[in-house]
C-alpha cells in the first residue's frame, strides 16, 4: 500500500525484487557550502517540519548546536575555521544523510523493510521495522544513524521524503535563505554546481569542486566545495568514504550462516509469543518510570 | 495472514530477530513493509501572514487544525515561506523557520496578571479588573501632573509623569491608534524601538536625500556590481534579504566585510578585513579623500544633482576638532554658519565652476585631506593594502555603467558619532553617482519587522505621522509659527520642494485627531496637540525615572529592562516607578523586573513598591493588519488562529484603556479633560477599532466634496483618498499618516496585492503597496541624466519619454517636469539636489569627522587630541560618574545579535533555543591565551556599570589590532540571553554599555565601550 509515490529500489534485508516498470526521476540535494551562511535555518526547518525538538543543549565553546546529529536533530552545521593559503575561512558544513546510491545502511540491515531506498534516490528509515540492532550505524561511511535511547531505534533525516511523494521539496532546501541548498533531479543539480564551480575558480578557488563520491556509488546530497582536493577541511567530510568491510563481509560470505542463526532466534521467539503471549516488561517499567 | 503494520511490529517486537529470519527465509506475506510519512498538510487551511521578527518581511504560509469550518478549533501546526513572496521566495531564516514554537512558546501570556506592591507572585485578575486599575492609575497621575500651559501662557498640554514605550513590531494599525491615544493624554515621554535602532539612519539620510529610508529594496540589491558590507552583517540579521547579495555575487559582484570581528557575511564574502570598533568615519572619510586625490568621481553626477556646487557661508569653519559655533558652557553648536550664502531672492549661490574656496567641493576636499590612507590604518586597525583594495572597488563603480551598494545596520547605528557614520557613506554614494540607480543606494537594513512602519506614523517623542514634527512650545506656539517654519522655501529655481505641501498634510492630520471639533477657528484643533521642550527619548525618560520624577511607565510590546543600556541603572529605575503596565505576548524581564534571579538579577522584591500590570496580547498570527518592510512596502497580514487563553489585541486593550479614561473624564472632569473629550473616536465599537478602520483612516478620506478649480467633483464625500496628491489644507480631507495615502483607496486594500510580476530588474510594483505613492527605488529620477537619459541602458528605472517620466518604476518625480525645467532629483529637499555638506541639518557637523567613542581604548584622538569625543554628546551626570577609562577596563566590547535570535524574544522559542542554547562572548586566540582561557569556559565580562558571565567562544575571527602604537583586543557580546526563557538562563548584556547616544538622535552606543575579562 501506499507506494504509488515513491517506488521502492531496494529494502533492507528483504530479497523480493521491487518493481521495476516506472522510472521515476532520480533527485538530489546540493549543498553550496561556499553561500552557506550557517544560519541553521535548515536545522530549524528540518526539526519543525518533521515534529522533532532535542534537548536544549550548552555552550561548549563554539557555534555548533546541537553539537551533534541525534535522533531529535536530523541535520547540523559543523563549523570549521581554518587558515587556508594564509586567508582566514570559516567553513560551515551542513552535516547529515548523504543519500548514497550504494548505501552501507541498508547492505548492513538486518531487518527487512527498516530501511529502504526509493528509486528517486532517497534513502529512508521506517522505524515501525526497526529492531535497534545498530549496524546501520557502522554500515554508514558518513557517521549519520543515530539510535534513540528513548525507544532503541535508528533516526536520519528522510530527505522529506513525505514531501518529495506529493511533489515538494525538502523543508531545509526551501527555507535556505541564500539558495546555499537546492534540490532537483541529479543531473540538474550537477548542472548548477558546474556553474558555482566555474564562478569559484574565476575568483581563485581553483580547487572547487562537487562532492558526489563515487566508493558509495554516488550520493543523492551533494556538496559544492571551494577546497574539493581537501574535503577533510569541512569537519572531517571523508575524503575517501567507504563502506566498512564488514558490512561488505556480512552481505557476501557470512550472511547465510548469520541467517540460520536468527532464523532459530526467530522461531524461538515466535514460539515464546504463541505459547507465552507478548513480552510486557517495558510497559511495566514504563509505568514504572513515570511514578 | 492478514497483519495490520502495527500487529506486525507488536508480532516482531514479541520476537526479536523474527522478522527478519522469517523474511529471509521467504516465509513471510509480501504485505507493505515501507511506507512514507503521510504528508500533513493536504487539507489544512492555509493563511497568509507576514514574519514578526526583521524587517525582511518575509512571507508566510502559516497552516492551521482543520479545513476552517467553525466546528473545528483552528490551531497553527506549521509555518513554512511563502514561495510567492517577491522578496523571500519561500525562504525564512532560522527564526521565521521556528515560529511555530513561538506562537505556542510556553511563555506566552493567557491571563491579565498583576503584581501588588512589595509582594513576589503574580496573581491572575479580570480583564476588568486590570483596565479599571490601570484607568485609575493613569487618571491619578495624570490629574496630580498636567501641565496645560507653560510659562509663557503656551497651550502645552503634556503629561510627563507618565511615559510609554510602543511595540516596533505591532502593526500601522496598533501604531496609528497609539499614537493618537498617547497624543490626547498628552505623552511626550514616549519612544519606540526605533531609537535603540536605526534613529540615525533616518536623521542621516533624511539629511542627504530628504527622506530617512532605506533608498533601493531587497530584491534590487542583485543588481549591483559591488556591495560593501560595512556597519552590518547582513547574512546574520537579514538572512533572507541577504539572499538579494548572493545572487548578485552569483552574477559576477564582489562583496567585501569590514568588521570588527570575522563573521558569518564574512564566511560567504570575497574579502574581509577588520576594523577597530568606533573608527568608521576615519575609514569612510579616507575613501573620500582616496576619491577626490585619484578622481573616482562621477562628474555629470555630481555636478547637476549634489550641492557641490553651493557656496557655503563666509562664517562657517573647521579647526581643531571643531566647527564653528560652538558653545562650550551648553556643549552644543550654534549652527547659523553652517549655511548657504543666498543671493537677494533667497536662493542659494553656486559655483557650476567649483572653483570658489567656500564650493562645497573645496571645503569638503580640503576637510578630509587629513584622512590618508596611513591616518586610517593607524586608526582603525585595518591593514593598508586591504583599505586600499576597498576603494578602488568603490571608485569602479564612479562610471556610469558600474554600480556599488552599501548594506549597513546598527553597526553605524549605535556610536556616539551614528548619523555621521551614515552620512559619510551616504555622501560617498552621491560622489560615485550611486544614488536613485538600480543596484545602488545607501541600504539602511532596519530591524524590527514594524521599524519603519513606527517611525513612518511618527511614534517617537517629537514626532507627528509622515515625518511631520510634534510642535515645540517655543518654535511653533501657534499654528501659524508651525506652518511658517515646517514649510520650506525651494532654495533653487523650479524645484518641487515637496514640504511645501506641509499645510495639507499637517491640517488632514488634525482632522484625524479632532474630527469634527477641529474647525478653520480653532486652527484645527492645534493648540490641543502636546508640546514639547525637549526631546523625551529612551534615555531621557530613564533618567527621569532613575531620579524619581516618572510615576507610570506603560511599556507596549518592548522589553527596555534587557534592550536598554546600563541595565543596573534601568532597573534601579524601574523600582521608583508607581506603577508600570506591560502589554506583550510573551512574559519579559521588564515585566519581572522585582524577581531576584541570583547574580543575573540581584534585587529584593520586597522592597520595590511598584505595581506591575501584565496585560496578554495577541501575536502577529492572531490578528489582521500591515507591517512596513524595510523597503517600505506595506504588507497585509491575515489572522490564522485565535489568541491563546484571554489575550486580546492591542487596538482592544487601548479601545478599553481609553474608553475607561474617557468616562473617567466624563464623569469626574479634570485638568486637561478637552484633549481626550475632543478626541475623533469614530470606530464601529469604540472598545476595539478594528484593523480596517484604522487602516482607511491612514489612507484619508474626503470630509466633503472635493472640486477641481472650475467645480469638477473629483471625490465625492466620504471616498477613500487616491493618494496624498489629493489631500487639502481646507479640513475637506482627513489622512492620520500623509505618507500612507494610497495604501487603501476606493480600489480597496492595495497593501494586500499579492501580484510578484517582475517587471524589470526584479521589480514588482503589484506586490503590496510601497510610500510614497508605490514607488519602489526612492530618488529613481537620479537614474537617468540631466537631459532625462538613463545613466546605464542595462539599468532603466524610469527616463524621460519627451512628454513625460516613465518606466518600471513609479517617477519619484514631478511626473510632466521635463528636463529642461531644472527640477533635480531630490524633491523632498529644498534644494532639489542630495547634500554632500548637510548644512544645519545635524547637530553636530556638516561634514562627519571622527569622534571616538565615550570610552575610548586610546583615550585621546590623534585628529585633534583636544576634542577627543564628539562635542556636541548628551551626557548626563549620572551617567558621566558610570564611565569607565582604558587603563582599568583595556578591551573594546562590542554587542550583538545572532542569527539564531531573535533581539530577547526568542530565548522563548525552543526551536530557537535549542540552535543556540547559552549565552556566550567570542575573543580572539591571542587575547585568550594571555588570560589562559579556554573555549568552553565561564568568563566574566565587566564594564564600569556592571558584568556578566559567559562561555567563551575563541576563535581565530577576532584579531587583536594594532592601533595608534598599541594594541587594542575586542571583545564580541551577542546580546539575546535573560531569565525569562526556555533556552539556559543568561544575564542581560546590556548590564555593560553605557546610556549615552547619538549626538542627533541619541541612539545607545552599544558598539563600542570598555570591558575587563576574566576567567571566572
Amino acid at each position: 500500500m501506499a507506494l504509488q509515490s515513491l517506488d521502492i529500489m531496494r529494502r533492507s534485508a528483504s530479497p523480493t525484487p521491487a518493481p521495476e516498470a516506472r522510472s521515476p526521476m532520480e533527485v538530489a540535494k546540493l549543498i553550496d557550502v561556499t553561500t552557506c551562511i550557517g544560519c541553521k535555518a535548515c536545522q530549524v526547518a528540518c526539526s519543525e517540519w518533521n515534529d522533532l525538538r532535542e534537548d536544549v543543549g550548552s555552550c561548549v565553546g563554539v557555534y555548533d548546536n546541537p553539537i551533534d546529529l541525534s535522533p531529535q536533530a536530523w541535520t547540523v552545521m559543523r563549523f570549521e575555521e581554518t587558515e587556508e593559503n594564509g586567508k582566514l575561512e570559516w567553513l560551515i558544513r551542513k552535516d547529515g544523510c548523504m543519500h548514497c546510491s550504494d548505501p552501507g545502511c541498508l547492505k548492513a540491515c538486518p531487518s527487512p523493510g527498516a530501511i529502504i531506498q526509493y528509486k528517486n534516490g532517497i534513502v529512508d528509515f521506517h522505524q515501525e521495522n526497526c529492531i535497534g540492532c545498530g549496524y546501520c550505524v557502522s554500515g554508514c561511511p558518513f557517521n549519520i544513524p543515530r539510535i534513540s535511547a528513548q525507544d532503541n531505534k535508528a533516526y536520519k533525516c528522510s530527505l522529506c521524503s513525505d514531501r518529495v511523494a506529493v511533489g515538494q521539496e525538502p523543508a531545509c532546501v526551501k527555507t535556505c535563505p541564500t539558495g546555499a541548498i537546492q534540490f532537483g533531479s541529479k543531473e540538474d543539480m550537477k548542472e548548477v554546481a558546474e556553474t558555482r564551480i566555474a564562478d569559484l575558480k574565476q575568483r581563485g578557488y581553483d580547487n572547487a569542486g562537487l562532492y558526489d563520491p563515487e566508493a558509495v556509488g554516488g550520493t543523492h546530497v551533494m556538496y559544492v566545495l571551494h577546497h574539493a582536493d581537501k574535503p577533510n577541511l569541512y569537519s572531517g567530510l571523508p575524503k575517501d568514504p567507504q563502506i566498512s568491510p564488514v558490512v561488505k563481509l556480512w552481505k557476501g560470505m557470512l550472511k547465510p550462516v548469520a541467517t540460520l542463526g536468527i532464523a532459530a532466534a526467530g522461531l524461538f521467539g515466535f514460539f515464546h509469543y504463541i505459547t507465552a503471549g507478548p513480552n510486557r516488561a517495558d510497559e511495566d517499567h514504563d509505568e514504572g518510570a513515570q511514578q | 495472514m492478514q497483519l495490520s503494520r502495527r500487529q506486525l511490529f507488536k508480532v516482531s517486537a514479541g520476537g526479536l530477530a523474527a522478522t527478519s529470519s522469517m523474511a529471509t527465509l521467504g516465509l513471510f506475506p509480501t504485505a507493505a513493509l515501507a511506507e512514507v510519512r503521510q504528508y500533513k498538510l493536504t487539507r489544512a487551511k492555509e493563511v497568509r501572514n507576514t514574519c514578526t521578527y526583521c524587517s525582511v518581511g518575509c512571507g508566510l504560509l502559516m497552516y492551521s487544525l482543520g479545513d476552517g469550518a467553525k466546528n473545528a478549533k483552528a490551531e497553527i501546526m506549521h509555518i513554512e515561506g511563502d514561495p510567492d513572496h517577491p522578496v523571500s521566495r519561500g525562504s525564512l531564516c532560522p527564526k521565521g523557520a521556528g515560529l511555530l514554537d513561538f506562537i505556542h512558546s510556553p511563555n506566552r501570556l493567557k491571563y491579565p496578571e498583576v503584581r501588588e506592591p512589595g509582594t513576589n507572585a503574580w496573581k491572575r485578575i479580570s480583564w476588568h479588573e486590570a483596565i479599571e486599575r490601570v484607568a485609575r492609575h493613569m487618571k491619578a497621575d495624570r490629574d496630580a501632573n498636567f501641565v496645560a500651559k507653560n510659562a509663557n501662557g503656551v497651550p502645552v498640554n503634556r503629561w510627563l509623569s507618565t511615559s510609554m514605550l510602543t511595540a516596533s513590531a505591532s502593526s500601522n494599525e496598533t501604531g496609528i491608534l497609539t499614537q493618537k491615544f498617547m497624543r490626547a493624554l498628552g505623552i511626550i515621554a514616549t519612544d519606540a524601538q526605533a531609537r535603540v535602532c536605526h534613529g540615525p539612519t533616518v536623521a542621516a539620510l533624511a539629511a542627504t536625500f530628504g527622506r530617512g529610508a532605506m533608498t533601493n529594496s531587497w530584491v534590487d540589491i542583485k543588481n549591483a556590481d559591488f556591495i560593501l558590507v560595512m556597519g552590518g552583517n547582513p547574512a546574520e540579521a537579514h538572512p533572507v534579504g541577504f539572499k538579494w547579495a548572493i545572487e548578485a555575487k552569483k552574477k559576477g559582484a564582489r562583496i567585501v566585510v569590514v568588521d570588527p570581528r570575522f563573521n558569518r557575511t564574512a564566511a560567504v564574502a570575497d574579502e574581509f578585513m577588520p576594523i577597530r570598533a568606533g573608527s568608521d568615519i576615519v575609514f569612510l572619510g579616507g575613501v573620500i579623500n582616496w576619491l577626490i586625490a585619484n578622481d573616482k568621481i562621477q562628474w555629470d553626477y555630481v555636478k547637476a544633482f549634489t550641492n557641490a556646487t553651493f557656496i557655503v557661508n563666509e562664517g562657517f569653519s573647521f579647526s581643531e576638532g571643531l566647527f564653528s559655533g560652538y558653545d562650550e558652557a551648553k556643549g552644543r553648536y550654534d549652527r547659523s554658519s553652517w549655511s548657504y550664502e543666498l543671493d537677494d531672492k533667497g536662493l542659494a549661490k553656486t559655483d557650476p565652476t567649483l572653483s570658489h574656496p567656500r564650493c562645497v567641493w573645496n571645503l569638503m576636499k580640503a576637510h578630509y585631506a587629513r584622512y590618508t590612507p596611513d591616518v586610517v590604518t593607524d586608526l582603525t586597525g585595518t591593514p593598508k593594502d586591504a583599505f586600499l583594495r576597498v576603494c578602488a572597488h568603490l571608485g569602479e563603480t564612479a562610471v556610469a555603467t558600474r554600480v556599488g551598494t552599501i548594506l549597513y545596520a546598527l553597526g553605524w547605528t549605535q556610536h556616539t558619532v551614528g548619523a555621521q557614520n551614515i552620512r559619510t557613506m551616504a555622501m560617498i554614494q552621491l560622489m560615485l553617482g550611486n544614488i536613485g540607480m538600480p543596484g545602488g543606494g545607501v541600504n539602511a537594513l532596519r530591524g524590527h519587522s514594524n521599524i519603519q512602519g513606527l517611525s513612518d506614523l511618527g511614534l517617537l517623542s517629537t514626532s507627528l505621522p509622515g515625518y511631520l514634527t510634534l510642535p515645540n512650545e517655543q518654535a511653533h506656539p501657534d499654528f501659524a509659527s508651525y506652518l511658517a517654519k515646517n514649510t520650506p522655501k525651494a532654495l533653487q529655481p523650479g524645484q518641487l520642494n515637496y514640504w511645501s505641501n506641509t499645510p495639507k498634510f499637517m491640517v488632514s492630520l488634525l482632522k484625524w485627531f479632532w474630527g469634527k471639533n477641529a474647525t478653520a477657528e480653532n486652527n484645527w484643533g492645534y493648540d490641543w496637540l502636546p508640546k514639547w521642550d525637549k526631546m523625551y527619548d529612551i534615555l531621557q525618560l530613564m533618567e527621569m525615572m532613575y531620579q524619581g520624577q516618572m510615576n507610570g511607565f506603560i511599556v507596549q510590546g518592548f522589553n527596555p529592562l534587557t534592550s536598554l543600556p546600563d541595565f543596573n541603572k534601568t532597573s534601579a529605575a524601574f523600582a521608583k516607578l508607581k506603577y508600570m503596565v506591560v502589554i506583550d505576548p510573551m512574559t519579559t524581564e521588564t515585566s519581572s523586573f522585582w524577581q531576584n534571579h541570583g547574580e543575573a538579577n540581584n534585587v529584593d522584591p520586597a522592597k520595590i513598591q511598584t505595581e506591575v500590570f501584565r496585560l496578554p496580547s495577541t501575536c502577529f498570527a492572531e490578528e489582521d493588519g500591515s507591517i512596513v518592510n524595510s523597503c517600505r512596502w506595506l504588507q497585509w497580514h491575515w489572522k490564522g488562529a485565535e489568541p491563546p487563553g484571554e489575550a486580546k489585541p492591542d487596538q482592544e486593550i487601548l479601545g478599553e484603556l481609553f474608553v475607561a479614561l474617557r468616562k473617567l473624564y466624563q464623569d469626574e472632569g479634570g485638568p486637561g479633560a478637552e484633549t481626550i473629550l475632543n478626541l475623533s473616536w469614530p470606530y464601529r465599537d469604540p472598545a476595539s477599532p478594528s484593523p480596517e478602520e484604522l487602516a482607511k483612516e491612514m489612507n484619508g478620506r474626503a470630509l466633503s466634496d472635493i472640486t477641481d478649480p472650475t467645480g469638477k467633483v473629483l471625490l465625492k464625500k466620504g471616498e477613500q483618498l487616491p493618494g496624498f496628491a489629493a489631500l487639502r489644507d481646507d479640513g475637506s480631507t482627513m489622512s492620520a499618516c500623509w505618507i500612507f495615502s494610497g495604501c487603501w483607496t476606493e480600489a480597496g486594500n492595495q497593501m494586500g496585492r499579492r501580484d510578484n510580476t517582475d517587471v524589470g530588474l526584479g521589480n514588482t510594483p503589484g506586490w503590496s503597496w510601497s510610500w510614497p505613492a508605490n514607488r519602489r527605488i526612492l530618488y529613481n529620477r537620479a537614474s537617468s541624466d540631466a537631459q532625462g537619459k538613463p545613466w546605464d541602458p542595462k539599468r532603466v528605472l524610469i527616463s524621460w519619454t519627451g512628454d513625460k517620466w516613465a518606466g518600471i518604476d513609479v517617477p519619484d518625480f514631478k511626473a510632466d517636469a521635463a528636463p529642461d525645467t531644472g527640477m533635480n532629483p531630490f524633491i523632498m529637499n529644498p534644494e532639489g539636489v542630495g547634500r554632500l555638506f548637510a548644512a544645519d541639518k545635524l547637530v553636530d557637523g556638516p561634514f562627519p569627522e571622527h569622534y571616538e567613542p565615550m570610552e575610548s581604548p586610546l583615550g585621546t584622538n590623534p585628529l585633534h587630541p583636544k576634542v577627543v569625543t564628539s562635542p556636541a554628546v548628551r551626557l548626563f551626570a549620572s551617567d558621566k560618574e558610570r564611565l569607565g577609562k582604558h587603563d582599568e577596563f583595556p578591551y573594546v566590547g562590542t554587542t550583538y545579535r545572532l542569527t539564531e535570535h531573535f533581539q530577547f524574544w526568542t530565548k522563548n522559542v525552543r526551536l530557537n533555543a535549542i540552535a543556540q542554547p547559552e549565552q556566550f562572548v567570542e575573543i580572539g586566540e591571542t587575547l585568550a591565551a594571555e588570560k589562559g582561557i579556554k573555549a568552553g569556559d565561564t568568563v566574566k565580562v565587566s564594564s564600569k556599570r556592571g558584568f556578566i558571565k559567559a562561555k567563551a567562544v575563541v576563535t581565530k575571527r577576532v584579531k587583536a589590532l594594532k592601533v595608534n602604537g598599541k594594541t587594542v583586543h575586542q571583545i564580541g557580546i551577542p546580546l539575546h540571553w535573560g531569565w525569562e526563557t526556555v533556552a539556559k538562563k543568561g544575564y542581560l548584556s546590556n548590564a555593560l554599555p553605557p546610556a549615552i547616544g547619538d549626538c542627533n538622535t541619541q541612539t545607545p552606543e552599544y558598539k563600542a565601550f570598555l570591558v575587563n575579562l576574566e576567567k571566572a
